[in-house]
């Protein structure tokens, strides 16, 4: 099958341009980055199934991160390929910025694999006053130029109908400065700029990214997005989910319950526990009761909320201004400013926030960043059950246990930034402009990623809330809580059955804090559970990521710090609360 | 011949620009800032500065870049 590569510089549009053309949906962000790895689809070509890929965006073919070796690796395979079955390269190019577009261009013409080069981002070259001619840069090129627009479909249909005209260019190798002297002849030909005055996007940009008004800016998004996301899932619990829960969904467990006659072992399984007769959704833990409910109505909303947010943050292009604005910070805890990105996803869920540490440059890096995640970020389900059970009583108990795994982070980066070997390399950032989020795209990327949730997190819930009970019949957890008491009741101060929802939180760890609520534990037990769930292991998903991730010894590593840390930070609190 | 003399990036103020003489220290340094268009004979204009030896903030051509402290003390401009 003939294959067609998606190739171009970092945020360019690549992945709405895959989109596009396969009508499969692939995150998309206004930031460089956001593709990590390839994606595959497929598309008519005059009537022939043809395979797209999806690149992760490079700025030349001398890679400097992961995300570029994987860019270069694809090339290197199509150009093999290319003899037999006649693969093509769809250059995507930043019409905006074309000159430090182009080098790439060669580079690629210069690989024996057609090419074709869209001019995507077309409609923003109109406000910029940039006057780009198509046809003469095809002539000069020796390839098609096809101006685009993705986000609106712009120039589609004609460069759907040059893939099969496209011919290899043949180029022979250049050196950089004579890429970099063709590039300086071309654009004086082919581009015209007229001056335009500032917008009020500029005038923003500036604001957003001198520190005396940047630094006060970002804590006021940060205020902003929190209560926000506070705001969105709290009102969608109450309005929405509990009483859809209450009125609609409980009566017909009820039912059921009666049906299957009060007890017995498929009711156990099902419905759970009644407690005092009816159905208690923390504590009855059967799959249509607790199984549901924890997924649906206590953290969907909060992941509605938590996505919604960022998918906005990430299409404004705030976060590369963010990332300028932390780095300082961030250098004293081994990274560099752009390694907040990770960060931020892995809020929503660590596994995608561990996949972004490709973006950053050194292993040690992705180590620290990863390790760092897994500990000291809570994903959106976790702090929806965190919030849920104890904003009970009051926001501060909430806030201890941000505060505490907040200094955690802070304190475990800076040791092992000391510790290890190396340093963290500086910061090198593209800054894209301020784009007023493409609603369509913010739309379409939230419910790919609630549908992620629901596709993978929903069936290991069940699966957790299955095995909580055979576990429980066959008498495994009271095994456990009489050899774990003395780390349980000794050091964290909990009762030994807590040693349950710590073997849970390796599943889901929003079904764990859910299992808390049966051991009626005092606020402060609660707050040392709470932290000690978050750090203590990764969950299953998380677990797999790191492996691949960083390899089995780094993992086992990483692991390693999870332990002692949980174990020190929960036995400290349980002596110092 | 008069020329200037080259003085690093980092010695600008904000607003001020110059023009890349060379880029000091290692390869890589160097091929990075390369493929984001800072090479030599670019005019290069400062648009900020974090406090604290913290990162730049650069206009090349229509590219806007974020760059380390470190790594805008190797880059020589000519004013």
């Amino acid at each position: 099958m003939k294959k067609v590569l998606l190739m171009g510089n970092p945020n360019v549009g690549k992945s709405v341009f895959f989109s596009r053309l396969t009508g499969l949906h692939v995150i998309s962000s206004n930031y460089p980055g956001t593709t990590i790895e390839f994606t595959r689809g497929y598309m008519l070509v005059a009537g022939e199934k043809t395979e797209v890929i999806d690149v992760p965006g490079t700025y030349t073919l001398e890679p400097t991160c992961k995300a570029e070796e994987v860019a270069c690796e694809m090339l290197k395979k199509a150009s093999k390929e290319t003899l037999k079955q006649g693969d093509v390269i769809i250059d995507v190019v930043d019409a905006t910025n074309l000159e430090r577009n182009l080098y790439l261009t060669l580079e690629l013409m210069e690989q024996d694999i057609p090419v074709i080069v869209a001019l995507n981002i077309w409609d923003e070259t109109k406000h910029k006053g940039i006057h780009i001619d198509a046809q003469k840069l095809s002539k000069w090129l020796g390839v098609p130029v096809v101006p685009t627009t993705a986000v609106t479909g712009e120039g589609f249909a004609k460069l759907i109908s040059e893939i099969y005209k496209a011919r290899t260019p043949h180029v022979r190798k250049h050196s950089k400065l004579e890429r970099w002297e063709d590039i300086g002849k071309v654009i004086e030909e082919v581009q015209k700029i007229e001056h335009k005055h500032h917008t009020i996007w500029e005038r923003i940009q500036d604001l957003t990214i001198k520190p005396l008004t940047g630094l006060p800016i970002a804590a006021l998004i940060a205020y902003l997005s929190f209560k926000l996301i506070r705001f969105i899932g709290e009102g969608l619990i109450t309005y929405l989910f509990d009483p859809l829960f209450n009125n609609l969904y409980t009566p017909l467990i009820m039912k059921l319950s009666v049906l299957l006659g009060s007890s017995g072992f498929w009711h156990d399984v099902l419905i759970g526990r009644l407690i005092n007769g009816s159905i208690d959704y923390f504590q009855s833990f059967g799959l249509l009761t607790t199984g549901v409910f924890v997924p649906i109505a206590a953290v969907l909303p909060y992941i509605f909320a938590f996505y919604l947010v960022l998918g906005i943050l990430e299409d404004s292009g705030y976060l590369p201004r963010l990332a300028i604005l932390m780095d300082n910070f961030l250098h004293h805890i081994g990274l560099h400013g752009f390694a907040i990105v990770p960060t931020l996803l892995g809020f929503g869920c660590n596994v995608p926030g561990i996949l972004a540490t490709r973006i950053l440059e050194s292993k040690r890096e992705r180590f620290i960043a990863s390790t760092l995640i897994s500990i000291g970020i809570p994903c959106a389900a976790l702090q929806a059950m965190i919030i849920g059970i104890l904003g009970e009583y009051g926001g501060w108990p909430v806030a201890v246990v941000y505060g505490i795994l907040f200094l955690t982070w802070v304190v475990l980066g800076f040791i092992l930034n000391k510790l290890l070997p190396g340093f963290s390399p500086e910061l090198l950032l593209e800054i894209p402009p301020y784009r007023f989020p493409p609603l369509r795209i913010v739309y379409k990327k939230l419910w790919w990623r609630i549908k992620m949730f629901l596709k993978e997190a929903f069936p290991i819930v069940l699966v957790g809330v299955f095995v909580i009970n055979i576990l429980y019949m066959v008498g495994v957890f009271n095994f456990l809580a009489n050899i774990s008491a003395p780390v349980i009741t000794g050091l964290f101060g909990l009762p030994k059955e807590a040693v349950s929802a710590v073997v849970i939180g390796f599943l889901r760890k929003d079904v764990a804090v859910g299992m808390l609520v049966p051991l009626s534990l005092s606020v402060k037990q609660l707050i040392v559970a709470c932290v000690v769930l978050a750090m203590f292991f990764p969950c299953v998903a998380s677990f797999v990521v790191l492996v691949q991730e960083l390899g089995v010894k780094d993992m086992l590593k990483a692991t390693a710090i999870m332990l002692v840390t949980a174990l020190l930070v929960g036995g400290l609190l349980n002596f110092v609360l | 011949m008069f020329t200037k003399k080259a003085i690093p990036l980092t010695d600008l103020k904000s607003g001020e620009s110059g023009v890349v003489i060379e880029v000091v220290g290692g390869q890589a340094v160097a091929r990075r800032l390369h493929a984001l268009g800072v090479r030599q004979g670019k005019k290069i204009k400062k648009l900020s500065g974090m406090f604290m030896h913290g990162p730049l903030t650069v206009q090349v051509g229509h590219t806007q870049l974020g760059i380390g402290h470190g790594m805008a003390s190797k880059i020589m401009l000519e004013v």
